[in-house]
């Protein structure tokens, strides 16, 4: 394994003025048949390259405007009464591409209950819904880079995409970053699922070990005695690039 | 880049459990002065509407300055201005509204100035990854003309990155496919 900095940010002299383009295959295609969703929702026309503007390398401070509260990050202690289901820990850090860590940036999450329901009016799927969970979280990440959530293993569920077509369990995850450049919205799936051959959205990253990268670590050693299991996901935003004059096609 | 990126998947149909906020569509605080509306309809490929898109935006206040956590280009002035909005609905009919100010001009790439715009993210089931597109304004004719963002975008499809005015702000409409397909950048 490579070794991170400690070095963090320094909001006044170490402000990126470009961030670099991800490299073929790192994400997605927009137009991708398997996940039949896509056909009517993706653009047909090419993307125009925008060069990366004060618009573009700015981001808002948002932790602020949403003043997130003291049991935002702990999904099983949001009602009364404990939800049912594997407790654990979900916890990581959000780096650059260079392995910087990233202070001060939101991450939210939400995701199904332990029987693969989510709290949400379209969600058809008869799996019984659990009056003490809403399945939402949101923390900012500490000085470095650190984010730690406590909430339930969500369940598989099926969905309507092909003939037995079933989501591996997942954790959806946003991430503003710290510009418009570095936004990320992503899943977060759990080690040796038996689903993931099978599910074209995981399989929509066409590059496998791309894939992995989405794939959460179990980790004995942060898992907390008679409590709870830890799994541990690190997010990498994009990084610093070339200056907008070099970056320019 | 010494590590790749994690990679986008799709924001799927159930965000609305974690995503929206109450004060999310207010880039500016309910009453600030010179507060405009902001809306529009996000379109599929058969000119259906979306009932579940979220889009997020993301500008300058009037004077051209960011609320930005860097401090690139001098911190906004304009008090509770946040410049960053987000919009979406568990019941959505695919209709979107944002309150907001109209931003000012922003510097372009070591020198000269861009026209007023907004930077636009498109998120959707059936997306694996956001859609970026730009709001600029019917009524500033002249900036527009000579902005160097639209200059790169061929004439016949400038119009769709163009917000119509209404009586109290602008509409501006994203077809994410097909007839009138709405400009998307590679950011």
């Amino acid at each position: 394994m490579k070794e991170h900095t400690t070095r963090i940010y320094d909001p006044v002299s170490d402000t990126p003025t470009s961030y670099a383009r991800d490299p073929e295959g790192t994400h997605p295609p927009l137009d991708y048949p398997p996940y039949k969703s896509t056909a009517l929702r993706y653009p047909k026309q090419p993307l125009i390259y925008l060069p990366q503007t004060i618009t573009e390398i700015t981001g808002p401070q948002l932790y602020s405007a949403l003043g997130t509260g003291e049991l935002d990050h702990d999904l099983t202690r949001q009602h009364e009464g404990e939800p049912i289901g594997e407790r654990i820990k979900v916890s990581g850090r959000v780096f650059d591409t260079e392995g910087k860590p990233l202070r001060d940036t939101l991450v939210e999450i939400w995701q199904a209950n332990a029987a693969g329901r989510y709290l949400h009016r379209w969600d058809r799927w008869p799996a019984p819904l659990d009056p003490n969970f809403s399945g939402a979280g949101r923390c900012v990440t500490d000085d470095d880079g650190g984010y730690s959530f406590v909430t339930i293993k969500p369940g598989p569920y099926p969905w309507g995409n092909h003939y037995n077509a079933w989501r591996p369990a997942h954790i959806h995850f946003s991430l503003l970053g710290r510009a418009f450049a570095q936004r990320l919205v992503t899943q977060m799936y759990f080690p040796g699922d038996p689903m993931f051959p099978y599910d074209p959205i995981f399989n929509s990253v066409p590059d496998e070990e791309a894939r992995q990268r989405m794939v959460s670590r179990f980790s004995i050693h942060g898992s907390e005695p008679n409590w709870a299991l830890s799994y541990q996901f690190d997010i990498y935003l994009r990084g610093p690039g070339a200056t907008p004059f070099e970056d320019a096609p | 880049m010494i590590f790749p990126s994690t990679p986008s998947q799709t924001v799927g149909p159930y965000f609305a459990i974690g995503l929206p906020w109450d004060a999310g569509p207010h880039a500016v605080p309910p009453g600030a002065p010179g507060a405009i509306a902001i809306i529009g309809t996000v379109y599929d490929g058969a000119g259906e509407p979306v009932p579940d898109y979220l889009i997020e935006t993301w500008q300058a206040d009037g004077d051209g300055r960011f609320a930005d956590l860097h401090g690139h280009g001098g911190v906004s002035q304009l008090e509770g201005f946040r410049g960053f909005a987000r919009c979406g609905h568990e019941d959505g009919d695919g209709s979107y509204e944002i309150i907001t100010v109209k931003p000012g001009a922003v510097p372009w790439l070591g020198g000269g100035v861009q026209a007023p715009h907004i930077d636009v993210t498109v998120l959707a089931r059936g997306m694996l990854q956001r859609c970026v597109t730009r709001i600029y304004f019917a009524d500033e004719g002249e900036a527009n003309a000579v902005d160097p963002v639209l200059a790169t975008v061929p004439a016949g499809r400038r119009e769709t990155l163009i917000a119509e005015p209404t009586d109290d702000g602008y509409r501006f409409d994203i077809r994410l496919q097909g007839p009138g397909e709405t400009v998307f950048f590679d950011v």
